[in-house]
């Protein structure tokens, strides 16, 4: 070859606890090209793109920038090189002004000590820089939090642009755009080609991929799975590449029950942030429902809105064929539904306190008398023992403080702390997310059993194999809309992944 | 644990220190006043550091013992029975703490700015309600006005001063009343906040407001309530301040209370951040501010130096105990 690519990653590979998030990946990119990265939830894409910006360093392999060999010890030197990193989340300061935030941390100054800024450079300069995004100059005074989600994107672009950026990570860019924004983030990324400027576009939406990228990359269990040019780009190549992989065999081999009556039945549900159309669905007692999609498809609202947290707008709640009134977490509680949320961190335990303090939080009434509601603590402890037992959750005892445990532990606590409450429908949002494979195969073990008693379970996932695993019956959503249902007999990945990219259903 | 074997530790030396700087004065009368002094501030302690403890913060007591200590006075002097005036200011402290805790959960308003306003509030009510039946706006109150305007209420005040003070109706001081109401209020707080489910609700709030509100607590009725417990403590001292010290005045009496009430709840262990403190520990951290006027009164020093003392003693005591922690979570 007579030029060197201006990207090369070379046999990178990235261990995190329990996780091979990326192993011996390899791959180039040239000046001016488009390149599109994907692969399913957790394939390893954003780990790859965090150790290109200078947030993660690899253990393994090497990165060259035009032939020259880097290492970034953060994302400041990363972007010195030419990197920058357009966040799925935006990264810019809400309260400053357009203009503000592009020169932030770098502003135009004036020569002396006072290093006053240079108000006029910031606006011939910032106008140049959204003029090559394609907004007016006369956005620079505006407030960034009176944007629309399409004109930050652009901003941040322009951002990275005055900082010279030459090789600009775009991650799921166009996931809170309306079309018409998406259609100018295009038309900007084939100006910036045109510059010279090169684009990682990750995505897991298909349809754009087909119509943006030069070539593209698929990731799968962190491996490079294949590799497209632009002629071969097509949704069921993709899909191809990104799915087919063996399933392991830690799934109980419980025969899939016949599913009893319903126990959950959702009606013409609308919400804050869902879709225009309502959702409309049920689970029966006995099965686990499957909710698969991609990131960002709407389960985690769907969810918070029958649990209680987000507002409803309109619709129906039924449990056990009876009308229920949940405006709050303890109304879903009171009614039977109770919710191990995505995030347990934040949401689902206090990890400063102790295990038993979280085991016996949503349980105290039962735990205390009526006069001044005080605490037995016979009672407590009995529970507690009968709690870590029964989930066989590692603790030298129930006095330790959950932060020291171990994510699988962790999440062990989130469901015994609902078990004595004795839930009619449980939803699971991504329970083995950053659990450990010894205690995922505990967990699954327990998911069955639990429905095997008569629980009806909403089992939200993004991890295929757990779909596939112990799924009943599966929903697929794609852009907050219910996209299709799966039989256990009709599923597959390919099915699943058909749907939720917004291909038909077959 | 390991905070409260500091805090006793720092109260133990303080007083050891009191007594080896003046054996001679150290009699008990000063032991008496100084048990009383504790009591009054751990009133208010106690109160908001039940707050601290689920994440809130109360700027507004000194403001409001200000206006209950005035209002228990002018009722009293407009010739409504002691006994009565003390229940209507009573009520006027739940009412609110009613209103700061429906500003901060339905309001969505922060606790620190809520309370902020009602500093200064409560302080321009207490004021303007001083001049209340009299000829100038303002008006120092004084149980000897009072006497003067409704002597048929002196027999009621008396009893009331020697139940909450202990002072006799010659002003002498006996028995520390003020510190046996304030351990009374300890035990009570100790029941609830370590024994009972509500004092769980409390921690957990503090812990992470979120995961108590996904694991079905009624974060908004205990937010409430918690505020209420701190605007009853300083409307109780409100009435014993003026029943202590026999005359108030509205423009500066109860001053900076709330900053020495959360400095007594703080060094005691309450975390600013929420979710930390006892009650033993807000019981001991109360006693050092007594203990170090007092010692600056023995030694001789001028008492302008004392808020220098107080400031550092707080900041060097905060950060031995965050110097601890980091030591103690490297290992």
């Amino acid at each position: 070859m007579l030029t060197l690519p201006l990207l090369a990653v070379s046999g990178v590979c990235k261990q995190f606890p329990g996780v091979k998030a990326l192993e011996n990946v390899s791959l180039a990119l040239s000046a001016g090209e488009v390149l599109a990265v994907v692969g399913e939830n957790g394939a390893g894409k954003s780990t790859l793109m965090k150790i290109l910006a200078g947030l993660y360093r690899p253990d393994a392999g090497e990165i060259y920038l035009s032939g020259q060999r880097v290492t970034f010890a953060g994302p400041a030197e990363a972007m010195q090189a030419g990197i920058s990193l357009i966040h799925q989340e935006l990264n810019l300061a809400e309260n400053l002004s357009v203009a503000d935030n592009l020169f932030l941390g770098r502003e135009p100054c004036f020569a002396g000590p006072l290093r006053l800024i240079n108000r006029r450079a910031i606006q011939t300069r910032g106008a140049a820089l959204l003029a090559q995004v394609g907004l007016n100059s006369s956005l620079l005074p505006r407030p960034v939090h009176r944007l629309s989600p399409g004109q930050k994107q652009l901003v941040e672009i322009a951002r990275a642009l005055g900082q010279d950026a030459k090789i600009l990570i775009m991650d799921e860019p166009t996931s809170s755009l309306t079309q018409t924004e998406t259609d100018r983030l295009y038309e900007v990324i084939a100006r910036l080609k045109s510059q010279q400027v090169s684009v990682l576009y990750i995505s897991h939406r298909l349809a754009e991929v087909e119509r943006c990228a030069d070539r593209a990359v698929v990731l799968r269990d962190g491996r490079l799975a294949g590799e497209l040019p632009r002629e071969a780009i097509r949704h069921d190549q993709l899909v191809r590449l990104m799915v087919g992989r063996e399933l392991q065999q830690f799934f109980p081999q419980a025969e899939h029950q016949q599913a009893g009556p319903a126990i959950l039945r959702i009606e013409n549900l609308r919400y804050a942030g869902g879709p225009a159309s309502a959702v409309s669905f049920t689970v029966h007692a006995g099965e686990v429902l499957g909710m698969a999609g991609l990131v960002g498809s709407g389960r985690t609202e769907l969810a918070e809105a029958v649990f209680g947290i987000r507002k409803r707008s309109s619709g129906n709640i039924r449990v056990a064929g009876k009308p229920v009134t949940v405006r709050n977490p303890r109304e879903a509680i009171r009614a039977g539904i109770f919710l191990v949320p995505e995030d347990r961190r934040l949401h689902g335990l206090i990890t400063a306190a102790s295990v038993g303090f979280n085991l016996s939080l949503p349980n105290l009434t039962s735990l205390s008398r009526t006069f001044l509601r005080l605490v037995v603590p016979q009672r407590e402890r009995s529970l507690h023992r009968l709690l870590i037992q029964r989930l066989s959750i590692k603790t030298p005892s129930a006095r330790q403080a959950v932060r020291l445990l171990s994510g699988g532990n962790q999440q062990k606590i989130v469901f015994a702390k609902w078990l004595a409450r004795g839930p009619r429908v449980l939803i699971l949002d991504e329970p083995t997310r950053g659990v450990d494979v010894g205690a995922k195969a505990e967990i699954y073990r327990f998911i069955k059993e639990l429905a095997s008693q008569g629980v009806a379970i909403w089992m939200i996932t993004s991890d295929m194999e757990e779909l596939l695993g112990i799924a009943d019956r599966v929903l697929v959503m794609h852009e907050g809309k219910l996209a299709g249902e799966l039989s256990r007999a009709a599923l597959s990945e390919v099915a699943v992944m058909t749907l939720a990219t917004g291909g038909a259903s077959t | 644990m390991n905070r409260i074997a500091g805090v006793l530790a720092l109260v133990v030396g303080l007083y050891g220190w009191l007594y080896l700087s003046n054996p001679a004065q150290f009699n008990l009368y000063v032991v008496v006043d100084l048990l009383n002094r504790h009591g009054f501030f751990g009133i208010l302690s106690l109160g908001v550091g039940v707050l601290i403890i689920t994440g809130g913060i109360d700027l507004s007591i000194g403001s409001v013992v200000a206006l209950s200590a005035v209002s228990f006075g002018v009722l009293m002097r407009q010739g409504v029975p002691p006994i009565v005036a003390a229940s209507i200011v009573i009520t006027g402290g739940i009412v609110i703490g009613l209103i700061h805790g429906l500003l901060v959960t339905w309001g969505g308003l922060q606790p620190f700015l809520v309370t902020l306003c009602g500093l200064f509030v409560y302080r321009g009510l207490a004021r303007t309600v001083s001049g209340i039946g009299e000829k100038t706006a303002e008006q120092t109150v004084s149980l000897y006005t009072i006497r003067n305007a409704a002597p048929e209420s002196a027999g009621a005040m008396d009893w009331l001063r020697a139940v909450f003070v202990g002072k006799g109706s010659d002003g002498g001081l006996t028995i520390p009343m003020e510190f046996l109401w304030m351990l009374g209020l300890a035990a009570a707080l100790a029941v609830i906040l370590h024994g009972s489910a509500y004092g769980r609700y409390w921690y957990a709030i503090g812990y992470n407001e979120q995961a108590a509100r996904y694991s079905g607590v009624n974060v908004t009725r205990h937010r409430i309530i918690v505020f209420v417990i701190s605007s009853l403590g300083a409307a109780a001292g409100g009435i014993i301040l003026l029943l202590d010290f026999a005359s108030v005045d509205p423009a500066s009496d109860g001053g900076e209370f709330e900053l020495l009430a959360i400095t007594g709840a703080v060094i005691g262990g309450c975390s600013l951040r929420g979710g930390e403190g006892t009650v033993l520990g807000i019981f001991l951290g109360s006693a050092i501010l007594p203990a170090i006027n007092k010692l600056n009164i023995f030694l001789g020093v001028p008492n302008t130096v004392i808020p220098i003392v107080i400031g550092l003693t707080l900041l060097i005591g905060a950060g031995l105990d965050e110097w601890l922690r980091r030591r103690s979570s490297r290992n």
